[in-house]
């Protein structure tokens, strides 16, 4: 078929797109954020208030779902477009919000600035995100749509531009599109950062007509969220992505290989194929051309290792997934034996606006090496908490503190841990170090996912470090002797010192095992699985020493080496908050009407600190647990 | 491994047939069979690994060896209540093993069991991704965000209530242990 007809066949979806959604434009329309994250919060709740309320009042109003900003810390968020009034976008709401926002706004015509975070766009009333720093530092490019779309309804990713880089690639030749990925240097996002194109290109020279393209949606590190949030935000995009590198390399049969514990998002792609297949934008004869490729959903069974690609094919060929010796690598021998492209979610995403912009507007973000953006979750001790994205190059300082508005509580920064188990957590001298697939390498850390935990003063390094053993431990498949009883021996050294048991030859013990474990494991979960420990020893060894040589953890974290206090001085007699708050009721009341713990009964929960209040501010954590004999010692005399 | 009654065996092996029956049998399906039949049976039972085996015709010792490598397939049934909590980086660091240990303390069981009336059961979880939220437990299918201990109180208590609110038959029963307790 030729160029102009398909082109005039895509035309023709996008008009009826066009006209659906402006459709909406003269009624008023409430969005709300449905994505895990926002149900989380209490999406469903709001959604339903409103449909009462509107009933209720009798207001004809739309009311409809779509994802996630990104804006987690104020969730549940939605927002109000209504013709005469800017859009506007209302955080942290509940059903009181709803009623007045529908008897203030939607009724008395009283638009609740009080209430809104941004405006989505320039108006006379109030600011919109480019006048956030927040908004002055990100930069969004496969997450502009996401939360403002509904994932569900092909026509407003259409009516967007949706699928229009397919039509322009069908009617262009696969290797203009290849050179095109290639020109713009489009790193994985996964986390390793080897260019797409490249890998690509390895894939069409292979032999034989069967090609694979499997899109890597099992993002099983923890603290990272950002592929759920793109699939349950936007799944078009990335399928469109696949459609393309499809195209390019010739494969007719594609899979998303998407982690089970993401049910939404399940549900969201496969809606999403669902639609492209009867538009005729996926399927037999894309757009009347004579190129075909159908995609489908399989689902991960939940093991960490299989996001490595080797495992990832073993699990869909029905076996374990266990990691397998490479070469052959996937572009010549991947899914069933053939040639097989395997993209990261955000990989696959970026390529819809490399075709529709060209590769050298790609590359006007970001750094030399490294062009584009990086899409980081932001989660731990953070104000604004939630999915950010960013050129590449920006620093961790900007990211942190401009982007994510420091940290709560006025606490001292203590680090920040990039990349899940695989990566590092870097000091607060690394804070200036643009973040990059190369920077991050050298720092010790690994860009990985992109999940970015931040540390304050009150975090234990070893219970970090601890923490990542474990779970690499748990997620060996067993296969290298190094990993599968290295990882267990080190976690075994590091639980000894979070117990004040540790000693100095264990410490070196466990350095020795973290760079053989490197050297001796086969795939990567393996091979960075001791970076947490390598990192933590070489930016924070003096807690090490402290847990070790005086039995103390200076965060006052490790449950072994502290005990809670209540400051006879600052308690009072009026309040029995700590007492309520205790889940074995190990608080009592002293003949002086002060309370006190019990020791033997305190199971070290933290809620009697959180329920003191501030005005007392009596309880206190000691470490080590020596000191409260010193204390009760003193105030005994 | 559970011992099924007879009946038991032959519902299992029932729904096993009507599963396998939807899908086309070749190893590259074992995945999603299994997944299925979960789904169907909250639990993947020896008599339905047999069945599989048979009918992809692979060994059975493979079935089981991907059963058991993968978090999501379990041997046991679940309880009629299910918690998770996750273990996730965010949740770790801000409480989920004190939110953990509540759930043990209070259920008296051990992570991965159910209590011995298969009314709750316990599970821990690698990360559900609502790290904003953390610590974060899913109860059955709904996410609870900023899980204290108190809050793992008020959420058995509040499925202690449902419960008893959908039956009245409990409730005849409620009374007789209160009159002992005095």
């Amino acid at each position: 078929m030729s160029s102009t007809s398909i082109e005039q066949k895509f035309q023709n979806i996008k008009k009826e797109a066009e006209e659906n959604i402006a459709s909406l434009d003269d009624k008023t329309v409430i969005y709300v954020g449905s994505a895990s994250c926002g149900l989380a919060a209490g999406a469903k709740e709001v959604k339903d208030a409103f449909i009462n309320k509107l009933d209720e009042n009798n207001i004809e109003a739309e009311v409809k779902e779509v994802g996630c900003m990104g804006f987690c810390y104020a969730e549940p968020i939605i927002f109000i477009s209504r013709p005469g009034f800017p859009t506007l976008v209302y955080g942290y709401v509940d059903e009181g919000l709803v009623e007045s926002l529908i008897k203030n706004y939607l009724i008395e015509d009283d638009p609740c600035f009080e209430f809104a975070l941004v405006a989505t766009e320039v108006n006379d009333f109030f600011p919109t995100f480019a006048d956030f720093p927040r908004g002055v530092y990100e930069e969004k490019q496969i997450l502009n749509e996401c939360g403002f779309i509904d994932p569900e309804e092909i026509d407003h990713y259409v009516s967007r531009d949706g699928y229009q880089a397919l039509s322009k690639a069908l009617s262009s030749s696969p290797v203009e599109i290849l050179e095109e990925v290639k020109n713009a240097n489009l790193r994985g996002r996964g986390g390793a950062g080897f260019p797409a194109g490249k890998k690509w290109e390895a894939c069409l020279s292979n032999d034989g007509d069967e090609r694979y393209v499997i899109c890597n949606a099992d993002e099983g590190d923890p603290g990272a969220f950002m592929d759920r949030i793109m699939l349950e935000s936007n799944p078009h995009m990335v399928i469109e992505g696949m459609v393309l590198c499809a195209y390019t390399i010739g494969a007719k049969k594609g899979y998303l290989y998407i982690r089970s514990e993401y049910p939404q998002a399940v549900k969201k792609v496969q809606k999403a194929i669902e639609q492209a297949k009867e538009k005729n934008l996926l399927g037999d004869s894309i757009l009347g051309s004579d190129f075909s490729f159908d995609l489908e959903v399989f689902q991960g069974a939940g093991a960490f290792v299989c996001g490595e690609a080797t495992a990832l094919i073993e699990s869909m060929e029905g076996g374990s997934g266990i990691p397998q010796t490479r070469p052959p690598r996937m572009a010549q021998s991947g899914y069933k034996d053939k040639p097989t492209v395997l993209n990261n979610v955000k990989t696959f995403a970026y390529v819809p606006l490399i075709i529709n912009n060209g590769s050298d507007w790609f590359k006007s973000t970001g750094t030399e090496g490294n062009p584009g953006t990086a899409v980081f979750a932001l989660v731990g001790k953070i104000n604004n908490t939630g999915l950010v994205e960013v050129p590449m190059g920006t620093t961790l300082r900007t990211l942190i503190y401009d982007v994510g508005e420091g940290i709560p509580g006025e606490k001292e920064f203590k680090a920040v841990q990039i990349g899940g188990p695989s990566g590092g957590c870097l000091p607060e001298s690394a804070l200036d170090i643009p973040i990059d697939f190369d920077s991050l390498g050298e720092a010790g850390a690994m860009m990985g996912s992109g999940g970015l935990v931040v540390m304050d003063e009150n975090d234990c390094m070893v219970t970090v470090a601890k923490y990542f053993l474990e779970f690499t431990q748990q997620e060996s498949c067993g296969k290298c002797t190094f990993c599968r009883l290295g990882t267990k021996q080190m976690l075994d050294i590091l639980t000894d010192i979070t117990k004040g048991e540790g000693t100095l030859e264990s410490l070196e013990l466990l350095e020795e095992l973290a760079v053989d474990i490197k050297d001796g494991s086969l795939c990567n979960l393996g091979k960075t699985a001791p970076n947490p420990v390598l990192t933590t020893l070489r930016y924070f060894k003096d807690e090490y020493l402290a847990h070790i040589n005086d039995g103390v953890c200076p965060a006052k974290m490790c449950q072994d080496l502290i005990v809670y206090y209540i400051v006879p001085e600052r308690c009072s007699k009026l309040c029995s908050a700590c007492v309520g708050s205790c889940p074995t009721e190990a608080i009592y009341t002293r003949d002086d009407g002060l309370k006190a713990i019990e020791q033997e009964k305190c199971v070290k929960c933290d809620n009697c600190l959180k329920a003191c209040p501030p005005e007392y501010y009596a309880v206190e954590k000691l470490s080590p647990p020596e000191k409260l004999k010193e204390l009760e010692e003193k105030e005994g005399n | 491994m559970l011992e099924l009654s007879k009946e038991e065996i032959e519902t299992v092996q029932k729904v096993a047939d009507s599963i396998l029956n939807e899908f086309e049998n070749t190893p590259e399906n074992l995945i999603p069979i299994l997944q299925n039949l979960q789904d169907r049976l909250q639990y993947v039972p020896g008599p339905a690994m047999e069945k599989v085996a048979e009918s992809l015709d692979i060994p059975e010792v493979d079935v089981f060896e991907v059963v058991t490598f993968y978090n999501q397939f379990r041997l046991y049934p679940p309880g009629e209540n299910q918690f998770k909590v996750c273990m996730g980086t965010a949740c770790y660091m801000v409480g989920g093993e004190i939110a953990l240990d509540s759930f043990e303390r209070r259920l008296d069981i051990k992570e991965g069991e159910t209590t011995e009336d298969r009314k709750y059961g316990l599970e821990r979880v690698a990360c559900v991704g609502c790290c904003s939220m953390a610590p974060v437990v899913v109860v059955n299918d709904k996410i609870e965000g900023h899980v204290t201990p108190t809050r793992v109180d008020g959420l058995l208590f509040s499925h202690d209530e449902d419960k008893k609110e959908n039956n009245t038959d409990e409730k005849s029963d409620d009374k007789p242990k209160e009159g002992e307790e005095k």
